[in-house]
């Protein structure tokens, strides 16, 4: 076999779309993990937004109205844990763990309520993302296969990377949110609003994982998928450990499981077994967190 | 008189069953919505679970369910969270078949052997898991979960590939012969041997958590890890012996699914009822105390049974019994931040 053909622009293209969803879920994970809510709901979150997104195209004929309904329906779903963890004062693992089994539940229930069918559901009259062309890189061929083709949302999520970095390191509620999580008694007594500030974070990393799941179900296909998210946001609650709640670390390491699963898709393509290629990322994830042992940070993490 | 009174007023302030209460109101708003009586509802799920074969079809499932539940209550006890259920479930069931099959020896020893190299292999799979965190600082909560993928991939491309059955157009081995498998106990019911098994391994877990000095440590742990480590526990050492052991149960779990139920590994077969997931709710409404988990366990078996009549008479898709668990566990995590305010 040819190994180094399979580093051809096709892979790094595969990487950037495999990445997309993830990192948008694992910059939900950074903004809980600042505040000093430890989200393990991730997976769930996405999977609601993945299925909102798709009933949201499909009642309201556009794909910006599936995309609102994603956001809006992932923001009411992430309440519970916003406001669960904070006035509540619920175990956040315990939450985390009811939301991502009430997310698989209640996705297969309304799929069969709504749509009459059970496993997947896709119509014809369902348009996916509306993909971004850039002239000065379709000029370019090898950059246009790489960088030519993906949705608005995939370029959303990397301008997030920066906006996100901006937010938390060089504005003023940046700064409180990172003292709220770190020493939340300490920022409460300088007079921070430290529920109010937590359940602002849970409820915008909700909205982020609405475009992650629109990014799933309307990206490069146009279809839901019982359980499509597939241990995506479980993955992306790793990179956030790995990257030790920086985005850009944080987007390093997506970048990572990203290519991880892009090269287990062209292997599958040369004959190896789908079982054995899927396993990449995870195996890669848990390699990634061995090897980046005692690095660990301690805060939000239980 | 008094005790009587006394128990029924611990049983109305007791949070697990308003969370109970609780959850069978939001599913029935939940059927409201959908267009359903919820009456007619429940009462096909209770029907269902209770009435006539049904009883002996909830427990056959209480089987896999219960023992799901203590995978998760043996380490919930001391604090910590087992995700990887589904992992070893399937390498205990694959385990469990290619001893079951291939192993040359007469067949009671064959089910013995094939029972024990599953609960062996399912507990080290586990104890991976622990010595990933122990060692490496890998969280328990993410190494068992990722441990779970390789597991799930692995099993299934044997299932898939090398040891497929090729006279069968589905993804599993061949059929283990009748004097491997788990004896009938109750003849014209689906229950096995593997009940008998289960109890064992429930009056076990309960006289250790009651009466052994490793459950002491355990439940002492989970009230304060650092006042157990001061004691002389070492913490990472339990680590490691209380997931072999939770791990240990899974294997067990997935050796009666293939040996008592059907009698081959067929890839997806031991995952998609989810009784990992079940169990850990089932764990989680009872905070890891073994008995009230069994109890819990039993009940969403019951559920789950129910879930199936209910489907067949009134058309509501027996995944709103999923819903309803996943209601009361965060209707219980919730109550429980009220009380501690």
């Amino acid at each position: 076999m040819d190994w180094l053909s399979l580093f051809n622009a096709v892979l790094f293209a595969q990487t950037i779309q495999a990445v997309t969803p993830i990192l948008l879920a694992a910059l939900a994970g950074v903004l809980c993990d600042r505040a000093g809510v430890f989200n393990i709901a991730l997976e769930g979150q996405m999977l609601i937004g993945a299925f909102a997104a798709i009933a949201g195209t499909y009642y309201t004929g556009s794909v910006a109205g599936g995309v609102a309904v994603a956001l809006a329906g992932t923001i009411a779903f992430s309440a519970i844990l916003a406001f669960g963890a904070t006035w509540l004062r619920g175990d956040p693992i315990v939450i985390g763990i009811g939301l991502n089994l009430l997310a698989s539940g209640l996705t297969a229930f309304l799929l069969r309520i709504l749509f009459g069918v059970s496993g997947t559901f896709t119509d014809p009259t369902m348009q996916d993302l509306p993909r971004i062309v850039i002239p000065r890189i379709a000029a370019m061929p090898w950059f246009n296969r790489v960088f030519g083709g993906h949705s608005v949302v995939t370029w959303a999520a990397w301008i997030l990377v920066v906006v996100i970095a901006v937010f938390l390191f060089r504005t003023v509620w940046g700064l409180r949110l990172r003292g709220i999580g770190e020493r939340p008694d300490a920022a409460e007594t300088l007079g921070a609003d430290v529920a109010g500030s937590r359940i602002a974070a849970v409820l915008a990393g909700g909205a982020l994982c609405g475009l992650a799941g629109a990014q799933l179900s309307l990206g490069s296909v146009t279809l839901f998928a019982e359980d499509m998210s597939a241990g995506r946001g479980w993955i992306a609650v790793v990179a956030v450990m790995l990257g030790r709640g920086h985005p850009v670390g944080v987007a390093l390491a997506c970048l990572l499981f990203g290519f991880a699963d892009a090269a287990g898709l062209r292997l599958q393509g040369r004959g190896l077994p789908n079982q054995l290629t899927d396993m990449a990322p995870y195996v890669i994830t848990l390699v990634a967190l061995v090897v980046a042992r005692g690095r660990r940070r301690r805060g939000a993490m239980a | 008189m008094n005790a009587a009174i006394g128990a029924v007023r611990g049983a109305a302030t007791s949070s697990v069953l308003w969370a109970i209460l609780g959850g069978l109101v939001v599913g029935a708003l939940i059927t409201l919505a959908a267009g359903h009586d919820p009456v007619a509802v429940y009462g096909e799920i209770l029907a269902g679970a209770v009435v006539g074969p049904n009883l002996a079809e909830t427990v056959a499932r209480a089987v896999p369910l219960v023992g799901m539940t203590l995978v998760a209550a043996i380490p919930l006890r001391g604090g910590m969270v087992n995700l990887g259920g589904d992992g070893q479930l399937v390498l205990g069931g694959m385990v469990a078949a290619l001893v079951a099959l291939y192993l040359p020896a007469p067949g009671a020893v064959r089910l013995a052997a094939a029972i024990l190299a599953a609960m062996a292999v399912s507990g080290a799979y586990a104890a991976l898991a622990a010595w990933g965190e122990v060692k490496f600082g890998v969280p328990l909560l993410i190494s068992t979960l990722l441990l779970s993928y390789p597991a799930k991939g692995v099993t299934s491309y044997l299932a898939r590939f090398p040891l497929r059955d090729p006279s069968t157009g589905m993804p599993e081995t061949f059929r283990v012969e009748e004097a491997a498998r788990l004896p009938v106990l109750v003849p014209g019911t689906p229950i096995t041997w593997g009940l008998v098994l289960l109890l064992l391994v429930i009056a076990a877990v309960v006289f250790t958590d009651r009466r052994g000095t490793a459950g002491y440590e355990l439940r002492l742990r989970g009230l304060n890890p650092r006042f157990t480590a001061y004691g002389g526990v070492d913490l990472g050492r339990q680590t490691v012996r209380v997931l072999f052991a939770s791990g240990a149960v899974a294997g067990l779990v997935g050796a009666i699914l293939v040996l008592g139920d059907q009698f081959r590994f067929t890839d997806g077969a031991l995952l998609s009822p989810a009784y990992t997931w079940s169990g850990l709710m089932a764990a989680l409404l009872a905070m890891g105390e073994p008995v009230g988990a069994v109890c819990a366990g039993l009940f969403f078996a019951a559920l789950q049974t129910g879930g199936f009549a209910m489907e067949r008479a009134t058309e509501v898709p027996r995944v709103l019994t999923l819903v309803l668990q996943a209601v009361i566990i965060l209707l219980l995590a919730m109550r429980h931040g009220l009380r501690r305010r």
